[in-house]
This record gives structure tokens, sequence and C-alpha cells, in this order.
């Protein structure tokens, strides 16, 4: 279990209260200047010891993604971008960070600006999380007013001004082209890459779009050195990481932890067990509703961190855990993950536009046992044909979901399908007519 | 992406309030001056909580000229984020989590308390005109589920019970407060066990 100290979010619960002077009781702010007299390089260095990998879900390496950005600023300015896009079903990591440690993240943003040669740094942060958003502008505020950020923000010689961008309810802008477009003031459909956004990004500008938490952590790695932060957790999936723990668990909950942690600690210890006990665990979404999930065989021994995960076919995400008891329906709730999809798509690519709609209909189906197994080899098809078709990854975040429940689940979707065709009888027509407009 | 019904009675004009511009032209100091095509989205909130929670054609052709952008520009953004809405709502919009890992903990009883109490189908105002509810997809508040938004405050960890009392609330324009009803601060593990609520519900 992760000590006192070495917790990097002291104030998750907002026990200690999220102003800025009861922060600065938790050492933010304490030593930026020095840090930032530090260099450029020391910085980039300190974060790639510390092995930092990205908490937005995709776990790049921080300190190789700011390596990209131009060593020198040329006649485009550099733009750093806080993804506070949080919608990923089973994550509210963020939420929390905005509400209960604003500072830390301000103070990343300085850091990071500096580090990325970026001036202005903007915080695009979902709409419904007006209320965060609020309480974020007035931590920025107070930051400005003691002159934390701004012109010469903390006597260091840096400028640095952050904006708030408010989303408006679209899942596909926490993917990190088609937030800048948002933010560019276009409708949220990804761009392709390359050209990455470290080179050609907001406005046409070198950007680095980087999760909350990330940033988040930052200040505390560079204060701590970057070695402290690598001894946690286990090689190349280093650190501390909070974990959202939610569905069929006695007391859900958000908490810190070290990387690597046994799932089945994450969830007897911190969230009270599994509604009905461990006995009565059918499936664990492990990283947010894009990752596959895991039957319960394969929980009692699983390791939360990226490599441990991507070797039992799932994936650590976002590191949202969704806990799944025997006494719901696992195709019905996967049919509610392909109807999320579904709605969110943003029908830019037809694979996925078309397949995303496509698997929820024929899950329902299955849910209600109106299913021929000839439409569960369809459903399998379906989700090759969306894999890696599509220009962003939101192709396998849907179709990954339901590979995983026919992995696992195969049976008992079998056990609700039938084998007669829905077209009984064979007629002869003498042209083509649409199949489905036949009588049954 | 949504699907979206426009009004059919639209007001002939939009033009915001002389605070409201003033508030625009300060947003718009936020973006590079010759990037203004950014502000369409703050801009869009504004002219939504000028005109009671909904946006008018009208808004969307003033904000066109305002930002000086082709019409058809704005009114795709306004078509393809879900939180502009472009027919009235209620004075207390309840917007209901249903993703699954509200659905898992009982979504399917806040929906049936919403269409006995507000409407039968979603969208469509109350009798007494003060409420409407939709389903939306995750809310971001997966550990206090089920929770439901209204306007811009969350409700959480909410029951059959409590959801009956939120909703009788609103019908008689006196709300409820915000907040954990199992009496929470934040997303902390809670120290009493106590039975979540539904169990059965995918």
């Amino acid at each position: 279990m992760l000590k006192e100290e070495n917790k990097i979010f002291k104030n998750l619960y907002n026990k200690l209260g999220w102003e800025l002077e009861n922060s600065f009781k938790r050492d933010d702010w304490s030593n930026t200047k020095e840090i930032i007299s530090k260099g450029r390089e020391w910085i980039i260095n300190e974060i790639k010891t510390s092995e930092l990998r990205g908490r937005g879900g995709a776990g790049f390496p921080t300190g190789v993604k700011w390596s990209f950005a131009p060593k020198k600023l040329g006649s485009r300015p550099h733009y750093l971008v806080i993804n506070a896009d949080e919608s990923e079903p089973g994550t509210c990591k963020d939420r929390d960070i905005i509400r209960f440690e604003p500072q830390k993240l301000i103070e990343g943003c300085l850091i990071s600006s500096f580090a990325v040669n970026a001036h202005a740094c903007y915080i695009y942060i979902r709409g419904e999380y007006f209320n965060e958003g609020k309480r974020l502008q007035k931590a920025i505020d107070d930051a400005y007013a003691k002159n934390l950020i701004g012109k010469n923000a903390c006597n260091s010689g840096w400028d640095l001004d952050i904006y708030i961008h408010f989303g408006a309810g679209a899942y596909i802008c926490g993917e990190e082209t088609a937030l800048l477009e948002s933010l560019e003031g276009n409708k949220g459909q990804p761009r392709l890459k390359p050209p990455f956004p470290a080179l050609v990004g907001l406005y046409g500008c070198p950007t680095i779009v980087n999760n909350v938490e990330t940033i988040a952590v930052v200040p505390t790695i560079l204060r701590k050195g970057g070695k402290w932060f690598a001894s946690m957790g286990r090689p190349k999936n280093t650190g501390t990481k909070i974990f959202c723990i939610s569905g069929n668990v006695n007391k859900p909950c958000n908490v810190e932890e070290e990387m690597g942690i046994p799932l089945k600690e994450l969830i007897e210890k911190h969230a009270g067990g599994v509604v009905g006990g461990w006995k009565n665990l059918q499936a664990v979404i492990p990283g947010g509703s894009s990752m596959p999930l895991i039957p319960k065989d394969l929980c009692e021994t699983l390791k939360m961190d990226f490599d441990s995960l991507i070797a039992a076919k799932s994936g650590l995400g976002t590191a949202g855990v969704v806990v799944i008891n025997k006494d719901q329906d696992i195709i019905k709730c996967m049919a509610r993950i392909a109807k999320f999809y579904k709605h969110e798509s943003c029908g830019q690519c037809t694979p996925c536009r078309e397949g995303s709609g496509w698997m929820w209909r024929i899950l329902e189906r299955a849910a209600r046992g109106e299913a021929t197994h000839k439409d569960i080899d369809l459903l399998s098809d379906v989700t090759k044909q969306i894999e890696g078709h599509t220009i962003c990854a939101f192709g396998e975040g849907s179709a990954w979901p339901v590979q995983g429940l026919l992995r696992h689940f195969r049976k008992e979707i079998d056990k609700r399908c039938f084998s007669e065709p829905v077209i009984k009888k064979e007629r002869e027509i003498p042209y083509l007519v649409d199949q489905h407009l036949l009588e049954k | 992406m949504s699907l979206k019904k426009v009004h059919d009675k639209q007001p002939d004009d939009f033009e915001f309030t002389k605070e409201n511009l003033e508030t625009a032209n300060r947003i718009l100091k936020n973006y590079p001056k010759d990037k203004k095509k950014s502000a369409v989205m703050p801009l869009l909130y504004l002219a939504q909580e000028q005109n009671n929670n909904w946006i008018p054609l009208a808004a969307l052709k003033y904000l066109g000229k305002l930002l000086s952008m082709p019409y058809i520009n704005v009114y795709e953004i306004a078509t393809f984020y879900t939180m502009y809405n472009l027919s009235p709502v209620g004075k207390y919009f309840v917007q209901v989590c249903t993703t699954s890992p509200c659905l898992l903990r009982g979504a399917n009883e806040l929906v049936k308390t919403c269409q006995n109490k507000i409407s039968k189908k979603q969208e469509t105002l109350s009798e007494n005109g003060l409420c409407s509810w939709t389903e939306v997809e995750c809310l971001g508040a997966c550990v206090n589920a089920p929770m439901i938004q209204v306007n811009k405050d969350y409700y959480e960890d909410l029951n059959k019970n409590d959801m009956e009392k939120i909703l009788e609330s609103f019908m008689q324009d006196k709300p409820l407060k915000p907040g954990s009803y199992r009496g929470r601060l934040s997303s902390e593990p809670e120290i009493n066990e106590k039975k979540p609520n539904g169990i059965n519900n995918a």
C-alpha cells in the first residue's frame, strides 16, 4: 500500500482545503523559481528519469513527448493544451484534481509551459464540469493576484497566461486533435496524424497536449526528484496513479495508489469489496469503458499497470475500474456501452459511424434473445472491420469492449441465441428485392 | 453525433444585451486576434444563457456576423455538440446519466421516476412547464453514481426516494440543494458501509 508521505494528491478528498493558502501548506509553489532556473533540459531529463507515462489513456512517455516540441522558438508561438475533457465512462479523477488540487495543476502548467517554450496555455474542460471550471477560474485568478502566473511568473522571467475553454458535451473532444479542432472553433472531428500536434497543432503551431493528472504530478516529481517517482511501481510503469473504482462495490471511491497494485487489493481494501462478496464477481472493466473487460478468474492475480494489463489483452487506459457482479446482465451492460459509442461517434469515418450503431443493435438483440448464431459471427466481424480502419483511436475504443465480451463470454451469448433463420421460406423471386421486405 | 430538432417557433431576431456584449468582448481577448472563430463555443453558451437556456436560429446568424464566420459553420457547431439546446427546455433541465457505471447502480429507477413525475417522453416539458428531462451519456461522476445534472449542478449518490423528493421540489419551484445525498463530501470511501441502491438493474 502507498505510504501517506508518498501521496502526491494529499487533498484528494478536500479534507485540507483547496484554497491557495492551504495549498501552500502542501508545498505547492514552494520553490517554483528554483526549478525553472535549472533550465529546460534539466526538467525534461528529470521527467524522462521518472518514466512518467501520460495519464490520459494511451500511456505515452511524457518526457519524450515534450522533447518533440521544437527546441527553439521559431516564427510561430508554442502552445500547451491541458486535456480536462474527461468523459470516459468510469473515470472521474480529473474532476477531483480540478476541484481540490487546482494549484498543483496550475503550477504544473507553468513548469510544463516553460519546458515546451509556451507562453499561452489553454485548459479544455468539459462543459458539464461548470462548477469545477468556476473553481479552477477562481484558483487561476488567485494565482494571478499573487503573481504566481502572468507576466514574470514567480519572478522566474517566464510569462504565462492560462485560459479556460469549456467543451460542450462531446466525448470525442478528449482525442487530442479533435480537442484542437474544437478549440479552433470547429466541430470536434479528429485530424489525420502525422503531422503530430507537437509540430503542427493549435492554429498550425507546435502544441503539446497533456492530461490533467500528468501535468498535476509534474511539480511534485521535480521537487522530490525523478528517481523518487521511479522508485514506486514497477519498471516502465512507475509512480502513483488515481484509480476510480465504481460499479458494484460496497464503497465506490477514488484513491491514489502505486502503479502495479493487485486489482483484488484495490477492490477489497479500498472499495470495501464486491457487492455480495468476491465470489459474486462477474467481470471487471479495468480502464474505462473502451478497454476490454476481464473475467473473474483473471482478476485474482491481475496487477494494475500498463504492461500487465496489455498482457491480459486489456489496458490500463484511464484507470477507471468498473466492477460488474453476477447480479448484472453482462450483455445488457455491454450493449449500453455500445450505445454510448454509437451516440458519441463523430461521424467522420464510415466504419466507426456505421459500425458502432451496428454493434449496438446486434448486442441489444442478443440481450433480448432475438439474435441468431450467425449474428454473433457477424458482430465479431464488424468489430474487426472497425478496428484499425479509422482516423483516431475511437474505432478501437468502440470495438475492443465488444471483442472482450466475445472473447470471455461467448458461451453466455450463445446460450441466448438460436439457429433458425429469420426468413423461413425461400421463395423464388425473379429479381432482386430487399430481403428484409419479405414476409417472415 | 446527436440528433437535434430545431424548434418550430423561432424569434425574429436576437442580439446580445449590453452586458453580454462586454462579456463577449472579454472572451474574445482569450484567443489570438485573428482567430475570433475560437470564441464561438463560449459565445454560444452566452447566447443560450441569455435566451432561457435555448439557442434560436437568429442567435446563430447573429454570432456568425459577430465572429465573421459563415452561418452554416455556427449551425454545424450548435448541432454537433450536445449541450447546446436548439429548442426550449424547462427551467429545471434534468439530465440523467444512464451510462454503464450509473446503470449498474440503478439509473433505470431514476429514469422511471422522471417518466412518472415529469413527462412520459424525454425532452418534453412537464405539464406546469417548469421541468424537462433527458438521458445523457457519462457525466464523469461515476464514483458517486447514480447521479443527475440539473442545469449546472450535480446531484449525486441518489436512490429512488431521493430522486422523487428532488423532482417534487423542482415541480414546486423550490429546488433542493445539490451535492451528495448520502452525506459524502467528495469521492472518498464511505466510513459507514451502507447498502448501495438498486443491485439488479442492468
